[in-house]
């Protein structure tokens, strides 16, 4: 068990078996990607309301999922940098922002243009789409606060703060957001609410959470290569590493 | 000399913080006179006809309660760091959650208490039916508090930055806005002849949570701070 | 295998399936951005390792005074 934590402590393992995992999660993940896309682009009728307007529900709920869970990976990477004082936390925290703050744009951007056919303008100040918009406010302050450090492993610590404030914040906001919308919910907008999703668009979306998933854990490995090479400048490893990619051309 | 206890210490950092803001009136005076400005823009803005600035200024008020928050907060720790008071603070043996809390407490003393005190006048001046001036003052004596704590944490976080004016605001917003809606719902609940009591109750235990919750975050944020 | 899948097929033409009942544009659009961004989050750090680790390659021929083969097309 420990000596597990001793080898994530370590740079070059690191970079090792996060490349081994790419290796596989990475096709993996594009195939997921490309198969809940097609099924549900392709393989599902209409939903009786909103016609095929909905098929946008494929990527925008995914990105929203995964948005908020990318906010408490982020949180929790920075509490353990916090308190067990462990590097590889920090670089798990500074990559996971611009992924989670991708997630968020993509799933304010697709709610957006899935509210104009349905509701008829692009923007509504729906309790979603309203939290959906402070979680990228949330994310945008930890990446300004990041570059505002020149000293990096002071930034490291201060986001991890941030993070976790955001985190205890973001329940309280969901809900306040949640209760202030119910209160002046104009008369002429009805979301489609908690109706029942039939299981034939209930299966695809499942894969492509799934697939979202798979997708931030690519790039947050990805990320946190090219961050580790970067912090790694001065060791012998990543030299050599340089020298070898530089002979492939 | 005898080492005076944790909460000795903290009463006399908040009476060491109280002196240096009487010293200064004007500096007290700001944050009001920001208020008042601010209130001027809203009729320049809207336009002067009575209904429809009642309509608004619940939200109005407390738009700009939080604004005029919002601009003290960056200053709360920044003298102290700049002279190096902050860097002795760090290293007393008291508990630094206590002596956080009483820095805390004297802005929402000199800014907070102060803005719920006169916001009346504004709400007279905005043409708010009396009905709901007393909620107004309480949910922005609660809601201020609050506000004082949160912006706080931003405060401590960007203390150490050259830069860091415009970057408090963007750290600290987002986390203002359930304040935001409960304090304003307490004031149009109010208006529309409801009980404020609920919104108030959410208030404080937001304020509660603060107070538990917030030093910590500050206190870390300032060890950072003062390390980077 | 493929004739049981065409069966499921909801749309029937091309043209079907672009236009969506008149919702084309909005779906269409809305993946498009996705898969947009996506491609950008997820090429970005390759990107930012292939140059991070040219230049470092280049800083170490540097030093070796080995200059000719120094790659400045970064």
């Amino acid at each position: 068990m420990w000596s597990f934590f001793h080898k994530l402590g370590s740079p070059p393992w690191l970079y090792a078996i996060s490349g081994s995992i790419l290796r596989w999660l990475l096709p993996a993940t594009l195939l997921a990607l490309a198969v809940g896309l097609a099924w549900g682009l392709l393989f599902t009728g209409p939903e009786a309301r909103q016609g095929n307007s909905y098929r946008i529900i494929y990527i925008h709920v995914p990105a929203a999922v995964v948005a908020l869970a990318g906010y408490y990976v982020m949180a929790i990477a920075g509490a353990v940098n916090l308190i067990w004082k462990m590097k590889m936390a920090d670089v798990a925290m500074k990559s996971a922002a611009p992924i989670g703050a991708a997630l968020t744009f993509i799933a304010l951007v697709t709610g957006a243009i899935w509210g104009k056919p349905t509701w008829g303008t692009w923007w509504v100040w729906d309790a979603r789409i309203t939290s959906m918009l402070i979680l990228l406010f949330l994310y945008l302050g930890v990446l300004a606060l990041y570059e505002a450090f020149d000293n990096k492993a002071a930034a490291g610590k201060a986001c991890a703060v941030l993070s976790l404030v955001g985190m205890v914040n973001i329940p309280i906001i969901y809900k306040s957001v949640d209760w202030w919308y119910s209160l002046h919910q104009p008369a002429s907008i009805k979301f489609i609410g908690q109706s029942t999703i039939d299981s034939s668009m209930l299966h695809p979306l499942l894969l492509m959470i799934a697939a979202f998933y798979a997708l931030f854990t690519c790039c947050l490995l990805l990320n946190m290569r090219a961050e580790l090479l970067q912090r790694e400048a001065r060791t012998n490893w990543v030299k050599k590493l340089a020298v070898a990619a530089d002979s492939r051309g | 000399m005898t080492r005076p206890g944790a909460l000795a210490f903290s009463a006399r950092v908040l009476r060491r913080q109280l002196v240096l803001a009487v010293r200064r009136p004007v500096e007290i005076g700001n944050p009001l006179l920001f208020f008042a400005m601010v209130v001027a823009l809203f009729p320049l803005g809207l336009g002067p006809a009575p209904a429809q600035l009642s309509l608004f200024a619940p939200g109005i008020l407390w738009i700009i309660a939080l604004l005029s928050n919002l601009l003290t907060s960056d200053a709360v720790f920044r003298g102290d760091f700049e002279d190096g008071a902050l860097e002795q603070l760090l290293l007393a043996p008291q508990p630094l959650f206590l002596s956080v809390l009483a820095y805390i407490c004297a802005h929402w003393l000199v800014t907070g208490l102060l803005l719920a005190l006169v916001s009346p006048v504004f709400a007279v001046m905005l043409h708010m039916a009396p009905a709901g001036i007393a909620a107004l003052v309480l949910s922005l004596l609660l809601g201020t508090a609050v506000l004082s704590l949160v912006g706080g944490i931003g405060a401590a976080l960007t203390v150490g930055l050259r830069r860091g004016g415009m970057l408090i605001s963007l750290l600290i917003l987002p986390l203002y806005m359930p304040v935001l809606i409960f304090g304003s719902a307490a004031v149009q609940a109010a208006l529309s002849g409801l009980a404020a009591g609920p919104y108030l109750a959410i208030l404080g235990a937001m304020l509660c949570l603060g107070m538990a919750l917030a030093p910590l975050a500050i206190a870390a944020a300032l060890r950072i701070s003062v390390d980077a | 295998m493929w004739e049981a899948l065409s069966q499921k097929l909801y749309f029937h033409s091309i043209d079907a399936l672009l236009a969506m009942d008149g919702h084309g544009t909005f779906v269409w659009s809305a993946y498009l951005i996705t898969v947009v961004v996506v491609a950008a989050i997820l090429i970005a750090p390759r990107r930012r390792q292939r140059r991070f680790l040219r230049r470092l390659a280049g800083e170490i021929k540097r030093a070796r005074g080995d200059r000719a083969n120094v790659r400045e097309d970064i």
